[in-house]
């Protein structure tokens, strides 16, 4: 059966709301939060994204999207640009690799391995922006970072499931 | 599933063209890194390129975010009403003797001024924009302002915010710029300790509290000692606040800066007809030069 045009543009767009929500995420961490303390340590909301849909749904975030939001994350931070396009790529790379581990795993499973990965990513992050600016950077706030996503993490699991049970489920 | 012959060909074939996409989209990220590094302009433009076409959704999405931090900051006023007023009425009890003070030493001023013939700093332009970008990434303090090239930003320029330094401009876009606060770890800011004229850099760590290096000769500093900006290097014009020093330990000083970064939201992008901080850029032209070298 061939599918109409209407049905072929349904899910066309359906299918860009991975990418999508994950830009979104983007941006939603560059807005001024006007929270004291906050200000030098948001949390990498967009890295969340890449690796939810890496596990669940890898065909609409492939790895070149990935890194095309790891260069935007690059552009909007001022950090150098290719650091976070790297490291969103390895990201992708390893959890779309391994996601076959994690289907039909329990959630503390899914938490513990971003917990890990997140933890190679921001150390990779730290490691190449000393390498880059020449000296070695303060570890603190690096460390806050991490901890901040991490706490996130489920709340922001439970938000893209609810998307990909919305608009995804059959497409 | 079977599979025939010339489709499990295609299936192997797509696989290494995948690899193939991802091993080329690391060496192009690297690339990236290392051109980066070398400071080519294509990069620049680039990035400026981006952050304009991001600039209206930013601001779109900033706006709310300033009215919500609004209301909050109106509940906490509400609540802590009667010892801000205690302070206050204390506050405003020094600022009242104060105020006597300035006003003696500003008649002793004009009289000084009259007598020498002074030429008076011309009154600097100024273009005031909205923070619409901050990304709170913990490798770098920097925020993307609403205000770029088409509003006479020029890279170089101090931004400030009432009367404190916030930083400079790192780069410019038709309609969007970046503000590199004084924190970050590339800011090197000229400074001047204001009680005992000693010159330092203010050198940014990515901390909240920069550091000063460079120190000239060996001044007894202290705690709550006020650091304004120097006017070496054409930079910033002398005598703008920057912070107190909060910390003298093992030879190392810190200075708190007056600015409270999550309180900005809008700042003043200001031209002082100098050069700005700009390596590697044409120096400012030699007249103006020697004004500011005068303090």
């Amino acid at each position: 059966m061939k599918a109409s045009v209407w049905v072929k543009m349904d899910t066309w767009v359906r299918h860009l709301v991975p990418f999508g929500i994950t830009l979104f995420l983007l941006l939603l961490t560059a807005i001024p939060t006007h929270a004291p303390g906050f200000s030098g340590i948001a949390p990498m909301l967009p890295l969340m994204g890449v690796y939810y849909w890496a596990i669940y749904r890898p065909d609409l975030l492939p790895a070149w999207l990935a890194f095309v939001v790891g260069l935007l994350y690059d552009i909007v931070a001022g950090t150098p640009l290719g650091v976070n396009a790297l490291v969103m790529l390895l990201v992708q790379g390893t959890a779309a690799s391994q996601r076959k581990f994690f289907l039909g795993k329990s959630f503390a499973v899914t938490w513990w391995a971003f917990g890990l990965l997140t933890a190679g990513a921001i150390g990779m992050a730290w490691v190449l922006i000393s390498f880059i600016k020449g000296r070695a950077l303060d570890v603190s706030p690096v460390i806050f970072e991490y901890l901040m996503t991490l706490s996130l993490f489920p709340l922001l699991t439970w938000t893209l499931a609810r998307t990909q049970l919305a608009f995804l489920k059959e497409v | 599933m079977k599979q025939s012959g010339a489709a499990g060909r295609l299936a192997t074939l797509r696989l290494l063209v995948q690899r193939f996409a991802f091993l080329s989209l690391i060496v192009a990220s690297v690339a990236l890194m290392i051109l980066g590094k070398a400071d080519i302009l294509l990069i620049e433009h680039t990035r400026t390129l981006v952050a304009d076409a991001l600039a209206p959704i930013l601001d779109a999405m900033a706006r709310p975010a300033a009215t919500i931090a609004q209301v909050t900051d109106n509940f906490h006023e509400l609540a802590n009403l009667r010892t801000e007023n205690a302070r206050l009425k204390e506050e405003n009890a020094k600022l009242m003797h104060w105020q006597t003070v300035a006003r003696r030493l500003e008649a002793e001023n004009q009289i000084l001024h009259e007598n020498l013939n002074f030429v008076p700093d011309p009154d600097p332009a100024f273009v005031t924009a909205r923070v619409i970008g901050d990304m709170g990434s913990a490798f770098g303090q920097s925020m993307l302002l609403g205000a770029g090239s088409k509003d006479g930003v020029r890279k170089g320029q101090a931004v400030l915010t009432g009367e404190a330094l916030v930083g400079h401009v790192a780069e410019v876009g038709l309609r969007s710029s970046r503000l590199l606060l004084i924190t970050d770890i590339n800011a090197r800011t000229p400074v001047l300790l204001e009680a005992t004229r000693t010159r330092a850099i203010l050198t940014g760590d990515n901390t909240q509290r920069p550091r000063l290096s460079y120190i000239s000769g060996s001044p007894t500093i202290s705690v709550g000692d006020r650091v304004v900006t120097a006017a070496s290097g054409g930079a910033f014009p002398p005598g703008i606040p920057i912070g107190v020093v909060s910390s003298v330990t093992d030879g190392i000083v810190r200075v708190e800066p007056f600015v409270q970064r999550h309180r900005l939201e809008f700042v003043s992008i200001i031209d002082f007809g100098l050069g700005g901080i700009l390596p590697f850029e044409r120096p400012p032209p030699p007249e103006r030069r020697r004004r500011s070298k005068e303090e």
